[in-house]
C-alpha cells in the first residue's frame, strides 16, 4: 500500500506536480494498480534468461553524419528561443 | 460520376480520370464536416492542404500508384510537417513538427491525400479516447458510448465513412480494440514492420503504426504502402514486403486457427461469445482447421503489460519538460517549469508515468520490471510453441461491445481489462488484426482478433477476405447520420 509519502516521493522523481485532490486519489488507485501487477511476483521464471525478453532486434548503423533539421524550424516551436542566437531560453538556473 | 465509398474503387476511377482527386477530396471534407460535429473523430481537418495536394495529385497523377486520390485520415500522435500534431494532449497544444513520419512520407508517395489528424486517448494511453484532452470521441454505432481506444478517432473516421482509410498506433491494442467496437478492420503489425520514424513515443518495445479500413483489400493497400524498411527507426525490419493483394484468395482452406478455449471461457459477453462461435464456424465453411491450444502465460499479459509499458512511458515521457517545444507553464526557476509544466498532463498520463518511475526506482527494479520481462518471455514462449500446431490464433478482440462514456473513468483497472486479449500481441512482438464479425443484441460491433507468425501479416489479411465474404459487415450509411 502506497502511502501520501509515496506517492509525493514519487511525484518528485518524475518531477510532476500534483494536486491535493490527484495525491489523495493516486495512493489508493496506485496501490490497486500494483497489487494487481504483483502477480507477476508468483510466476517461476527460472527458465528464462533476462535477454530473452526483448523482442525484435535493434541494428547498428554506421555512424555517418546525416543533415539535421534546419535549426530556425525547430527554435520556431519552443516556448522561448533566442532565434538569431541559436538557443532555447529557460529561466535563470545559476545565481539570481 | 459520383466519388466511390471504397479505397480500391477511388483509386481506379481517379486513375481513369473519371473523377478528379479534388472531387474525391471535395467528398470527405464534405462528410467530415457534417458528420464530426456529433462524433468528434477529428480534432484537425487540413481543408487547405489537402485540396492542394489533391490538385497536385489530378495535374500531375501517377497512374500507378496504389493510394492515388485516396482520403486518409491521421491519428494524431503521428507527426506532419507543417501540420499541428497534439497527441491528444495539452502538452503539444499548437505544436507544429518541423518534420514528417516515415508512414507520411510513403502515404504521399502511395498518392494518398491526408485529410487530417484524429482524435486519441492522451499520449495514446487509454482504452475509450476519453483520456483526449480535447473532448471525448462517440461512437457511430451508439453514441452515448466510447469508440474504444486508444486510436477511436481513426476507427470512427474510417466507420462513418468520413474516409476510407486511416492510420493509428497500437501498443497494447490501441488500434484492434477500437476497430473491434466500431465494426472496421485493424491491423497492428510484426513490430519492426512499419517504421515508428515520427510516432510520438509510449511504450518503445511495443509501439506500432497499423491502418483501419472497411475491406481487407483496401486494408493490404494502405498495409503494402506503409511497411518496409527505414533506417532512422533503429527497430525497422529489413525484411522484403510481399505483394499483399496477392494474399485475398477468398478462402482460407488448410490454414489451421488455434482456438484458447479456456481464456474464452470467463469473462466474455454473451452477445461477443456467440458472434466469435459464428465467426470460427464460417472460417471452417472457408476450409479452416480448428484445434485447441493452451497460452498458459495469457492471463499474466495485463499484469506484464502494465508494468512494461508503463516504465517505458515514464521514461519517453520525460522530455516533456517545457524547454524546447509544446507548452511551457511559465516560472521564476527552471525546477519549477518543469512541475508546472508537467502538471498540466491529464489524469491518466500521471497514472502512469507514476507506475513506471516507481516500478523502474531503486529497490523495485528487480522486483516489477525485471521480473516483468521474464514473465514477457514466458508469454512469447506459449506462442511459439502454439505456432508449431497451427497459423493462427483466434480470441474475440474485446470482451465486451462498446461501453457507454463515463463508465470506466474512475476505475482504472477496469478500463485496462478492456484489453486483456489485445495485450500478448504487443508483449509478443506478432501481428494482430480485428476482424468485423457480428453485432451483439444491442447491435453493438463484435471483432474477431487473429494474431500470426511474426512478418505473416498476409494470413492475417487472408482471413479477414474470407470472413468478409461470408459474413459481410453491416456498414454504416455514412449519410445518415
Amino acid at each position: 500500500m502506497l502511502s501520501p509519502a509515496d506517492v509525493d516521493r514519487i511525484a518528485a522523481l518524475a518531477r510532476l506536480e500534483l494536486t491535493d485532490e490527484e495525491r489523495a486519489r493516486f495512493a489508493t488507485q496506485l496501490s490497486a494498480i500494483l497489487a494487481y501487477a504483483d502477480q507477476v511476483q508468483q510466476v517461476d521464471t527460472s527458465t528464462v534468461a533476462a535477454a530473452d525478453a526483448a523482442p525484435g532486434d535493434s541494428r547498428m548503423r554506421d555512424d555517418v553524419p546525416q543533415p539535421p533539421l534546419d535549426r530556425d524550424a525547430v527554435l520556431s516551436q519552443a516556448p522561448a528561443a533566442d532565434r538569431a542566437a541559436g538557443l532555447f531560453k529557460v529561466p535563470r538556473v545559476l545565481g539570481s | 460520376m459520383s466519388v466511390p465509398d471504397r479505397a480500391s474503387d477511388i483509386r481506379a476511377a481517379v486513375a481513369a480520370k473519371q473523377v478528379s482527386a479534388v472531387e474525391v477530396c471535395h467528398a470527405a471534407l464534405d462528410r467530415i464536416a457534417r458528420q464530426d460535429p456529433a462524433l468528434h473523430a477529428f480534432l484537425h481537418v487540413d481543408a487547405d492542404g489537402a485540396l492542394a495536394r489533391a490538385a497536385r495529385i489530378d495535374r500531375a497523377p501517377v497512374p500507378d500508384a496504389p493510394l492515388l486520390g485516396v482520403p486518409v485520415a491521421l491519428k494524431d500522435n503521428i507527426v506532419t510537417a507543417g501540420v499541428r500534431t497534439t497527441a491528444g494532449s495539452r502538452l503539444l497544444e499548437g505544436y507544429v513538427p518541423p518534420y514528417s513520419a516515415h508512414v507520411v512520407e510513403r502515404l504521399e508517395q502511395a498518392g494518398a491525400v491526408i485529410v487530417g489528424k484524429t482524435n486519441c486517448d492522451e499520449f495514446a494511453m487509454g482504452s475509450s479516447t476519453e483520456h483526449s484532452a480535447f473532448g471525448p470521441t462517440r461512437n457511430p454505432w451508439a453514441p452515448d458510448r466510447t469508440p474504444g481506444g486508444s486510436s477511436g478517432g481513426s476507427a470512427v473516421a474510417v466507420a462513418a465513412g468520413m474516409v476510407p482509410l486511416a492510420l493509428g498506433s497500437d501498443t497494447g491494442g490501441s488500434i484492434r480494440q477500437p476497430a473491434a467496437l466500431c465494426g472496421v478492420l485493424g491491423l497492428k503489425p510484426t513490430y519492426g514492420r512499419v517504421s515508428r520514424y515520427g510516432l510520438i513515443a509510449f511504450g518503445s518495445s511495443l509501439d506500432q503504426i497499423g491502418p483501419f479500413a472497411r475491406s481487407a483489400r483496401d486494408l493490404a493497400a494502405i498495409f503494402g504502402a506503409i511497411a518496409g524498411h527505414d533506417p532512422r527507426d533503429s527497430t525497422s525490419a529489413d525484411a522484403p514486403v510481399p505483394d499483399y493483394a496477392a494474399s485475398l484468395a477468398g478462402d482460407v482452406r488448410g490454414l489451421r486457427i488455434g482456438v484458447p478455449r479456456a481464456l474464452v471461457a470467463n469473462g466474455v459477453e454473451p452477445g461477443v461469445r456467440a458472434a466469435f462461435d459464428a465467426a470460427l464456424e464460417a472460417l471452417v465453411e472457408a476450409g479452416a482447421i480448428l484445434s485447441d491450444v493452451a497460452l498458459p502465460h495469457a492471463a499474466l499479459a495485463i499484469p506484464v503489460y502494465y508494468l512494461v509499458a508503463n516504465a517505458e512511458a515514464s521514461s519517453n515521457l520525460a522530455r516533456y519538460d517545457g524547454v524546447r517545444y509544446g507548452t511551457r507553464a511559465e516560472a521564476s526557476t527552471l525546477h519549477d517549469v518543469y512541475y508546472r509544466t508537467r502538471a498540466l498532463f491529464g489524469a491518466e498520463v500521471k497514472r502512469r508515468i507514476m507506475i513506471g518511475t516507481f516500478v523502474l526506482s531503486a529497490g523495485y527494479y528487480d522486483a516489477y520490471y525485471l521480473k516483468a520481462h521474464q514473465v514477457r518471455a514466458l508469454i512469447r514462449r506459449d506462442y511459439d510453441e502454439a505456432f508449431a500446431r497451427v497459423d493462427a490464433v483466434a480470441l474475440p478482440t474485446s470482451p465486451t461491445g462498446a461501453f457507454r462514456l463515463g463508465e470506466r473513468m474512475d476505475d482504472p483497472l477496469q478500463m485496462y481489462l478492456a484489453d486483456v486479449f489485445t495485450v500478448a500481441a504487443n508483449l509478443a512482438g506478432l501481428p494482430a488484426i480485428s476482424i468485423p464479425c457480428g453485432l451483439t443484441d444491442a447491435n453493438l460491433p463484435v471483432g474477431l482478433q487473429l494474431t500470426g507468425r511474426p512478418f505473416d501479416e498476409a494470413t492475417l489479411l487472408r482471413g479477414a477476405d474470407a470472413l468478409e465474404r461470408r459474413l459481410p459487415m453491416r456498414q454504416l450509411d455514412g449519410r445518415s447520420i
